[in-house]
């Protein structure tokens, strides 16, 4: 269980502070699907971000299974079973993406065993595995990797940051998929950050952050009708629907 | 001759040799042969005036290998050395050279291999050649190697260059001239660290119609250490050409790149790509989320980027 208590995080700007999160109380429980949306500059990759350990709160504290984790660094946080994958993922120059599943694993798995991450994620692992994690994939490809580095490390607790952006329509039902077997196979709890209403309809629970701020949380069931209806009327609550 | 513990390991460094090669080899040890062999298709033979060897490789020899190891135990021992490659017509041949300085003392040790090789018509070859310094004595360890090329038409030549660990000063010269229809690419790596400096100078002539070049160098540079890349490329006819230099710079290390690409000739496609830059911050917080640290998330950058 993870437990965010009264986190914000400020920024220094030009003349003054601007606050990004503003006391942000947030209960993520075990084996929980938990998806995070709201606008645009509301916080939310902040949040995945501080929860990663990559920002450190201005104030408040993060607490996973009773362990005080604030003052931990990303890699502590990453030992003790916190997973994130970047919206925007990072390449690198002569790294393949064998090595980076086998350093998301820990060991030296076969690479038979690297390829059933990549099938996992929709990529023909045989074009793949080899392949330099550089500039020649598509921003659809290196985020399908992205995403198989986390599912490789399969820890309690995963963070991703928008997974959606990038995949194509053709392959987001399997994107739902590797989220869903995820969710039964690894046992831990999942946090997504998304504007997808196929990714808010297979959460457990919504969270919606905007201003910095939580303006809404509960159960799938409780939110979701709001906020379609919000967002636009009967138009997405039909979409909603045909979907 | 048999060699040493320490001429042993620095044959490995090398050669990735734990014992006499099959096939063609010369082993050069502190200055002195340490063995030779010649097969039936690859003839190894001093030359007359002793400043070194000729490799003739008759023509039509497919598939087979020669090791050219040098190493060098002795502090202080300076040496310079030409080896001749005589690659025949329709070869289809890997040469592997090298040089691992040990320097226990004081003194500077120095190896100066000057490499040629005429490559014949329709010949292929591929040459791998790895630098390696140990020892903790003061006296520097040198090399200053220089490759001379000519490729005949339809030659294609592939050079593999690493030196990652232990060599104090290096300026490297390669020179090609290509003619028609020929191909070299070049593929060097480059790590210097402490106070190490290495200077790498490509110079290649395109002259024959179709004929192209493709010159990639990676390096890193740590600590005060210096790197100055350079890479000239001349179209002296239909041609293509292409250098690129990439580098990692950590540390307080300096690194120069200067390409030059001149075009003689109209039909001439020339392009060069330059890059100078830290690691990128992003690049080592994705290997941390993985759980390495820091300095291991560098490790595995550093690592790939020259492998």
């Amino acid at each position: 269980m993870l437990e965010l208590k009264n986190i914000s995080f400020e920024v220094s700007g030009e003349t003054d502070e601007k606050e990004i999160l503003k006391d942000i109380n947030l209960v993520i429980e075990d084996n929980q699907f938990i998806v995070i949306t709201g606008p645009n500059g509301g916080g939310k990759s902040t949040l995945a971000r501080v929860i990663a350990g990559i920002e450190r709160p201005t104030s408040g504290q993060l607490i996973l299974d009773g362990e005080d984790i604030t003052e931990l660094n990303v890699t502590e946080r990453a030992k003790k079973g916190i997973s994130f994958a970047f919206q925007q993922p990072v390449r690198f120059k002569g790294v393949t993406v064998l090595d980076l599943i086998r350093l998301s694993v820990g060991e030296k798995i076969s690479v038979a065993g690297a390829c059933e991450y990549l099938s996992e994620v929709g990529l023909c692992a045989k074009d793949y595995i080899n392949r330099e994690v550089n500039a020649s994939l598509s921003g659809g490809e290196l985020k399908r990797i992205e995403i198989a580095t986390v599912l490789a490390r399969g820890t309690k607790m995963s963070v991703f940051d928008e997974p959606e952006a990038g995949i194509d329509l053709w392959s987001f039902g399997n994107l739902i998929k590797v989220f869903e077997k995820m969710h039964d196979s690894i046992h831990g709890s999942i946090m997504i950050i998304s504007h997808q209403e196929r990714i808010l309809n297979i959460a457990d629970k919504i969270v919606v952050i905007a201003k910095g701020h939580v303006t809404a949380q509960g159960k799938k069931d409780e939110i979701l009708p709001e906020l379609l209806g919000n967002a636009g009327g009967a138009a997405s609550c039909k979409y909603y629907q045909n979907s | 001759m048999e060699l040493d513990a320490i001429q042993q390991q620095l044959l490995e460094a090398v050669a990735g040799l734990h014992r006499i090669p099959t096939g063609a080899y010369n082993i050069r040890a502190n200055g002195k042969s340490a063995g030779r062999n010649s097969t039936e298709h690859i003839d190894i033979v001093p030359k007359e005036d002793g400043s070194g060897i000729d490799i003739i490789i008759k023509p039509g020899t497919k598939n087979e290998s020669v090791h050219m190891p040098v190493v060098l135990s002795q502090t202080g021992l300076t040496e310079v050395v030409y080896n001749d490659f005589h690659i025949g017509d329709d070869c289809d041949v890997t040469i592997i050279a090298g040089c691992g300085i040990h320097n226990g003392g004081d003194a500077s040790s120095r190896h100066d291999g000057i490499h040629r090789f005429f490559v014949g018509k329709n010949a292929k070859i591929k040459y791998v050649e790895k630098h390696y310094g140990s020892g903790d004595g003061k006296g520097e360890r040198i090399m200053n190697p220089q490759t001379i090329v000519e490729i005949d038409e339809g030659g294609y030549m592939e050079m593999d260059t690493v030196q990652i660990k232990g060599v104090d000063s290096t300026d490297r010269k390669t020179e090609a001239v290509l003619k028609a229809g020929a191909k070299l690419v070049v593929m060097e790596r480059l790590m210097t660290h402490g106070t190490q400096s290495a200077v790498s100078e490509f110079k290649v002539d395109l002259e024959g119609e179709d004929s192209g070049a493709n010159i990639v160098s990676r390096s890193v540079a740590r600590d005060e250490s210096s790197q100055v890349f350079i890479s000239k490329i001349n179209g002296n006819n239909k041609c293509s050409g292409h250098s690129e230099c990439d580098a990692i710079i950590m540390g307080n290390a300096k690194i120069s790149a200067i390409p030059e690409i001149t075009a003689n000739n109209p039909d001439s496609a020339l392009i060069h790509e330059a890059a100078i830059g830290k690691i990128a911050g992003d690049q080592i917080i994705k290997l941390m989320t993985l759980g390495l640290t820091e300095a291991e998330a560098e490790e595995q950058i550093v690592n790939g980027f020259l492998k």
